[in-house]
């Protein structure tokens, strides 16, 4: 399997990564030669075996539901490049 | 009679899926500790999960477990003890991290069904294909600034059921009712409190034409769409919609659209054209999930009756008529009203007050059955009332009027206007005789055979008594006066 210009582009654009033409071409080699490697994965046999979704045969782990966090509004808002009294403000997008 | 439209080349079917969102009830949220309540200063309800800082690591409730299998046992449906979170990718302003924590090759809950009730009395069964667990995203005010939106993350993180049935409805009326019915089922389980105000219960419809007899064709997506009135208005404008694309000879696009509740027609939703490559993968941060049989047992023999166990109860041990017990079950808090109101009394007695007398009040004084005028305690003493005879049912008509204006309870309210019904025969009779005294030619006639004058000495003696007459005494103390 391997990738074309087209696809890197859309998958950058997928990303919200902007790409100059000239950056696109040495992704587009990377991202192949990425691909190369997992496709000799491939050659391992898996026939019969389980496939696995994390490290480990762990399972999740619970909390009881209880409010525990929040109350911090400060804290959240103060990365925020721009905010409107207690609300982030982002660029209008409506439909 | 089945639903169709009618084209310029004849009829056509609608097919219709609908994908439900709905607000699991908890305390807090999916995954963080923030709480779920509606309405608190924006930003207030937000850990530093739900804003999507980096390094926070999402820890699950097990109550948002537990509401997922309990609904999905309410649908018959296959519980998976082994499902797993995906993260959903994409870019918007109220989703911090950059993608939804989901379900999506592995759900919580596979198959299983609802049957829906139609107007004509008609059942009809209607597929769910899978429930599975999400988080909620932010909610954005775009109405506050001219070139800016807000967004408040108190939303964001709060669990959702993503809800999907199979594309078993042909009309916009039984799209309402199993939208109507998979509310009335998790209300009756707790797991959604079905506010749609609040935007607790959200569908997006899928639709399409076909003639009849042909295989599926293409759908459109109606987006978000946040009652039961505007699906079914949805379902039947992109019905509309595409029979016209088809019969001009175009080719329906499979596309997102939105509803225009205003203009009452659905339009494209562009923005959405290149989002649909989410990029799914199992989340790193999140193991599988798996559940024991044991715990999947105890939950399921600690659920409540279900709306269509209970309609059936009703009809069996109380002898109501199918639909009377339909509307009694509708609700799960008009049940319990009635069920106090029925309790130790004659239950198609108190089914006729609730639904004739309290609905009738309701609806008067606008207030809904959570937060009645006149308590199922207060109504049930008053039919003890009648049933020992204090009071007749016109009397106890006029009570329950002043109990809808005061609040007061039936007794104090008989007491304080003095409307015990009469029956002793000694004041009846003294009344009746004052009235045939007073109206000598008539008695005669009645004499002479004319038998309707029987109705105006009731009414007559019944008047000069406030109406408090006890009417069969009245009715045998006359007879006898006049036989």
């Amino acid at each position: 399997m391997s990738l074309d210009a087209d696809t890197v582009r859309r998958v950058a654009s997928l990303a919200r990564i902007r790409m100059e033409p000239a950056e696109l071409a040495r992704m587009e080699a990377e991202l192949n030669g990425i691909l190369g490697w997992v496709e000799q994965l491939q050659a391992v046999p898996t026939e019969g075996v389980e496939p696995m979704a994390g490290g480990g045969a762990v399972s999740l782990r619970l909390r009881e539901d209880a409010v525990a966090d929040g109350g911090k509004a400060e804290a959240v808002l103060a990365n925020a490049p721009d905010r409107e009294g207690a609300y982030f403000g982002v660029p209008k997008v409506v439909e | 009679m089945s639903y169709t439209v009618e084209g310029s080349t004849g009829a056509w079917e609608v097919v219709v899926g609908l994908e439900v969102h709905a607000q699991v009830v908890s305390e807090s949220k999916l995954f963080s500790g923030a709480a779920t309540a509606f309405g608190a200063e924006p930003n207030t309800q937000v850990s530093l999960v739900d804003a999507g800082f980096p390094g926070m690591l999402p820890v699950p409730n097990r109550e948002c477990v537990a509401q997922a299998v309990r609904t999905g046992l309410g649908l018959g449906a296959e519980i998976h003890l082994w499902s797993r979170f995906d993260r959903k990718n994409y870019f918007y302003a109220d989703l911090p991290q950059g993608y939804q924590i989901s379900q999506y090759a592995h759900p919580v809950v596979g198959e299983g069904a609802v049957e829906i009730e139609l107007a004509d009395g008609a059942r009809k069964r209607v597929g769910i294909t899978r429930l599975h667990l999400e988080q909620d995203a932010g909610k954005s005010l775009h109405d506050q600034h001219p070139s800016k939106s807000y967004i408040d993350l108190n939303r964001s993180g709060v669990a959702l059921m993503e809800i999907v049935s199979e594309p078993d409805m042909r009309s916009p009326e039984e799209a309402g009712a199993y939208l109507t019915k998979l509310r009335q089922i998790m209300r009756y389980l707790g797991t959604c409190d079905g506010n749609m105000d609040e935007g607790s219960l959200r569908a997006d419809v899928n639709v399409s034409v076909r003639k009849p007899g042909e295989g599926f064709r293409t759908r459109c997506e109606v987006k978000n769409v946040n009652s039961i009135r505007f699906v079914m208005q949805a379902v039947e404008a992109e019905a509309r919609r595409q029979v016209e694309v088809w019969e001009e000879g175009g080719t329906v696009r499979q596309e997102t659209r939105l509803f225009d509740t205003a203009r009452g027609v659905t339009r494209s939703m562009r923005s959405k054209e290149e989002a649909h490559d989410y990029r799914y993968f199992p989340d790193p941060d999140l193991p599988p999930l798996v559940l024991e049989q044991g715990w999947v047992e105890e939950l399921k023999a600690a659920l409540p009756e279900l709306p269509d166990a209970r309609r059936a109860r009703y009809a069996r041990d109380f002898g109501l008529s199918p639909y009377d017990a339909h509307v009694l079950v509708l609700e799960k808090e008009t049940a319990a009203y009635f069920e106090e109101v029925a309790h130790g009394r004659d239950p198609k007695l108190a089914a006729n007050w609730v639904m004739g007398d309290l609905f009738a009040a309701l609806n008067r004084t606008r207030r809904g059955i959570e937060n009645p005028p006149v308590s199922a305690r207060d109504l049930g003493a008053l039919l003890d009332l009648m049933g020992d005879g204090t009071l007749s049912g016109k009397l106890a008509k006029e009570v329950f009027e002043a109990m809808v204006e005061t609040g007061q309870a039936p007794g104090a309210i008989v007491e304080e206007r003095g409307l015990r019904q009469v029956t002793d025969t000694g004041a009846i009779e003294e009344a009746a005789r004052a009235v045939l005294d007073g109206n000598a030619g008539k008695v005669a006639e009645y004499r002479g055979g004319k038998d309707k004058l029987f109705g105006f000495f009731v009414g007559q003696v019944m008047k000069a008594m406030a109406g408090k007459g006890n009417p069969a005494l009245v009715n045998d103390v006359l007879k006898k006066l006049l036989g």
